[in-house]
């Protein structure tokens, strides 16, 4: 499928680029007439990936994270979240409710999050070179549904 | 992000406003240990009434409370949680520990 819009942004991982990065996001979706709903499930979602760029890929020093975000014909937004970082050792245990390597200051729920607000996760990543998370999520095409009343 | 406490009768309540994500999180975490040393309540409500976005961070500050609490023999409770913060929270299945009661 050819996308129809596309956006890429590159930041240092300080923490205050979350809140830069998810509402950069929302405002590259707003395009697809999303509801508040699919808005706060795309805001949250890439809360989580940076997030985890932020405090697992880098953990002690500031590197890239690079955003890209792609907008399909059927109604889609597939975001990726790419950072240069440690990488992740055991992708399938990262993705279990409750697992984090982060201490007490983690819930360990980011993965689970993400899964459940998005239809599609795709994660690789390779050890000391770094992790791509791959997001999708259709909107549903409110605008369509008005006209054709 | 800023949170308000006041304590009434044994009862702290902290009133979280703007929006809670990891860079917000640690200097929450902060505050809410530091005011429950402070007044040793019985129960802890955080309310979220005025908080327009929580991430999976917001998980960690509401058990650290919760925990905190159970080791005084208390309780943590969330009120006033709206749509976002709310569907963060029933997704990683909070309700069995926290009690909680939302907006919508």
């Amino acid at each position: 499928m050819k996308e129809i819009n596309s956006v890429k942004i590159e930041f240092l991982s300080r923490s205050s680029n979350e809140s830069f990065a998810r509402s950069t996001m929302a405002a590259f979706a707003a395009q697809l007439d999303p509801t508040l709903d699919e808005l706060g499930d795309i805001k949250t979602s890439v809360s989580e990936a940076v997030t985890n760029c932020i405090v697992h890929g880098y953990p002690d020093t500031l590197g890239k994270i690079q955003l890209r975000a792609r907008i399909f014909p059927d109604n889609s937004i597939e975001i990726t979240v790419r950072d240069w970082g440690r990488g992740i050792a055991d992708i399938d245990a990262a993705r279990e409710p409750m697992f984090t390597t982060g201490g007490e200051e983690r819930s360990g729920m980011g993965f689970t999050i993400m899964e459940s607000f998005m239809d599609k996760l795709r994660v690789r990543s390779s050890t000391g070179r770094g992790t791509t998370v791959t997001m999708t999520r259709r909107i549903s095409p409110r605008a369509q549904l008005r006209a054709a009343k | 992000m800023t949170i308000t406490s006041s304590c009434d009768g044994g009862a702290l309540t902290l009133a979280f406003e703007g929006e809670l994500d990891h860079h917000a999180a640690r200097e929450a975490m902060l505050g809410i240990e530091r005011d429950i040393e402070r007044y040793l309540p019985r129960a802890c409500v955080l309310d979220l009434a005025r908080l327009s976005f929580m991430d999976s961070s917001g998980i960690a500050v509401i058990l650290k409370a919760h925990r905190r609490m159970a080791e005084l023999g208390g309780t943590a409770s969330v009120v006033g949680a709206g749509k976002q913060p709310y569907k963060v929270l029933d997704a990683a299945g909070l309700r069995r520990l926290v009690k909680i009661e939302t907006t919508v």
